[in-house]
């Protein structure tokens, strides 16, 4: 019998359709359409200036924005051969940390959800705010978080975000441990996921699949480890890998993952240096209150008599027309937001970073950065044909692959297992379907 | 290790057309013919031993005059080895086919699909050439250089459950 799982479907937190062939009650081939939150990323990501693509990353993962942010402006970055500033890495870290955090408790409340376990869900559900409200205090925004800039963060940690965080993780392991105690010996929740769902060792590495799900069937492949980025190499903290490969395996996996994320989080606080958190393309140091356009400074007299023309739509206009404009200090990054509405030169200086034709220009050249995202390794590959628009912007999807390996997971699986497996795979439709 | 677009270029000195690595990222552009063979030895070479095909991407280079047009790009990764290697192909508009990958990494399926839908370069010895993120009545390939970012379609009705799938 043909049945029709999806696109939407109560008990699956995702739009995506499975046709699946049933035998009485076993799922005998299963075929997944993908595709209902395609919203071209890729084409968009062509369009505008390098900076403008940070908006659109939120939107992949939307469960963990941050990761994607940060991914993207360290791939564009390694265009630029730039480092950041040490207490940046360490402000990217603790974030990115929350972010996989945040994550896997959606992934494993909701997830549970759909097995009845609804008060898994609340508990994570409120864990997952006490988050939340840390991410919001540093980067002003819940989800759509734009926070990360290429040569830094936007801003630097708001005081008493130490004690803040410390807090809401000793809050949060509280509710991991009673969700732990509620689920991880119930026998009712051990049986629907034992078992289940599973993928062999050879299976997923064919698949390309990473994160969490490779990790449960004992490949200790983590990109944290295997190519440290940022400052994770300075950090003392365990690769948790399964043995099943079974729906259990990546239960376990994600709930210890989270206590790693947290010990990690409280390692950087320790190491954590003051300083400065943004940088220029050329690695200067840009604090915000020094920072004046050249072109305001010295050549004023040009700008006085010129008359700007402005695109109705404000789709920017051409080089030429601000030929006298164009400074010769190629910045990377916006200016802090204080400075963007209260002084001219941040004013202008934000305002040539966004117009069409005066964005950073990264130099010729193509880059893959592979970072480890919420669900495996997401990276950007990125080709630089010198101007101010990245001429493609590839992403690799962690779950895509996940998701492509998904008719073999179920296979020989009764229908009511779907839910378990496609819960565990854990799809996010941003960053699917892109 | 390291330098294995190097070592590529020994193995195969006319196949494998230029190399680089650019930021560190090693890269080889290889002959379409010879795709395969050099596929078979990464995957079973222990020099190379990639048993991961982690990405798989199209690039139209028609604003750039490329020539040919497009390129399909390969990212390979050995778990054992820790190490990544490019490899790009270079195919005209025309004669837009590459042979297939997915008999040796499975995880070639839905990437080829997905170059497919949005390129329009086909994969020779695919078993399910079918588009993956836009629909089968979709015009045109989307993220071609020439297709317009703001063109608008109109949407199709939903398509029945029927057992011929």
């Amino acid at each position: 019998m043909l049945l029709n799982v999806g696109p939407q479907h109560p008990a699956m937190h995702g739009i995506v359709r499975i046709i699946t062939e049933l035998d009485g009650e076993v799922v005998v081939n299963a075929d997944v359409e993908i595709g209902y939150l395609h919203r071209a990323f890729e084409k968009m990501a062509e369009q505008g200036g390098y900076l403008q693509v940070i908006p659109y990353t939120d939107r992949l993962n939307y469960v963990s924005p941050l990761i994607n942010n940060i991914g993207y402006c360290l791939a564009v970055e390694k265009l630029f051969s730039l480092e950041t500033t040490e207490r940046a890495k360490y402000i990217r870290v603790i974030m990115s940390e929350l972010s996989r955090v945040t994550d896997h408790l959606t992934c494993i409340g909701a997830s549970t959800m759909e097995l009845g376990a609804f008060t898994a869900f609340l508990y994570f559900i409120k864990a997952r705010e006490y988050l939340y409200e840390l991410i919001e205090s540093v980067t002003g925004a819940r989800l759509t978080i734009s926070y990360s800039r290429v040569g830094g963060v936007k801003g630097d940690l708001p005081p008493g975000f130490k004690e803040q965080c410390l807090d809401a993780i000793k809050k949060t392991r509280k509710e991991i441990k009673e969700v732990d105690a509620l689920l991880t010996k119930n026998k009712i929740f051990v049986d629907r996921l034992k078992n289940t769902g599973r993928i062999s060792k050879e299976d997923a590495l064919a698949y390309a699949i990473t994160g969490p799900f490779l990790r449960s069937t004992g490949v200790d492949y983590d990109v944290r480890r295997a190519t440290p980025y940022l400052v994770y190499d300075r950090f003392d903290f365990e690769v948790p890998v399964g043995e099943h490969g079974d729906n259990f395996d990546r239960y376990l996996c994600r709930m210890e993952e989270m206590e790693q994320s947290f010990r990690i989080i409280e390692q950087a606080f320790e190491q954590i240096p003051e300083g400065p958190v943004l940088l220029d393309t050329e690695g200067n140091v840009m604090p915000g209150e020094t920072m004046v356009d050249e072109a305001k400074m010295g050549r004023i007299e040009n700008i006085r008599n010129a008359e700007a023309i402005v695109d109705p739509t404000l789709d920017g206009t051409s080089k030429v027309q601000y030929r006298n404009v164009e400074t010769t200090n190629k910045r990377a990054s916006l200016p802090p937001k204080e400075d963007t509405y209260g002084n001219i030169e941040g004013l202008m200086n934000h305002f040539k970073m966004v117009m069409m034709g005066h964005g950073i220009r990264p130099p010729k050249g193509e880059v893959y950065f592979p970072v480890e995202g919420a669900n495996g390794e997401l990276g950007f590959y990125i080709i630089s044909d010198g101007t101010d628009k990245p001429y493609r912007v590839r992403v690799r999807p962690p779950c895509f692959t996940i998701i492509a390996a998904l008719p073999i997971i179920l296979k020989g699986d009764t229908l009511a297992d779907i839910v378990a497996s496609f819960g565990s795979s854990n799809m996010i439709g941003g960053e699917l379907d892109r | 290790m390291g330098n294995l677009h190097i070592q590529l270029k020994e193995r195969f000195p006319d196949a494998v057309l230029e190399t680089h690595a650019h930021k560190g990222d090693e890269t080889a552009l290889v002959k379409r013919e010879s795709l395969l063979a050099i596929a078979q030895l990464l995957k079973t070479d222990p020099l190379f031993d990639m048993n991961v095909l982690m990405d798989l991407a199209g690039v139209d280079g028609l604003d750039l005059k490329w020539k040919p047009r497009f390129q399909v790009v390969y990212h390979f990764y050995s778990l054992a080895l820790n190490h990544r290697l490019r490899l790009k192909v270079a195919v005209e508009e025309k004669d837009a086919v590459v042979p297939t990958l997915t008999g040796l990494w499975p995880s070639a399926n839905w990437f080829e699909r997905e170059v497919w839908d949005m390129f329009g370069i086909r994969f020779e010895g695919h078993p399910d050439p079918r588009r993956i993120l836009m629909y089968e009545q979709f015009q045109g390939h989307a993220l071609r250089k020439d297709y317009p970012w703001n063109k608008r379609q109109p949407l199709i009705q939903a398509k029945a459950v029927t057992s011929d799938q």
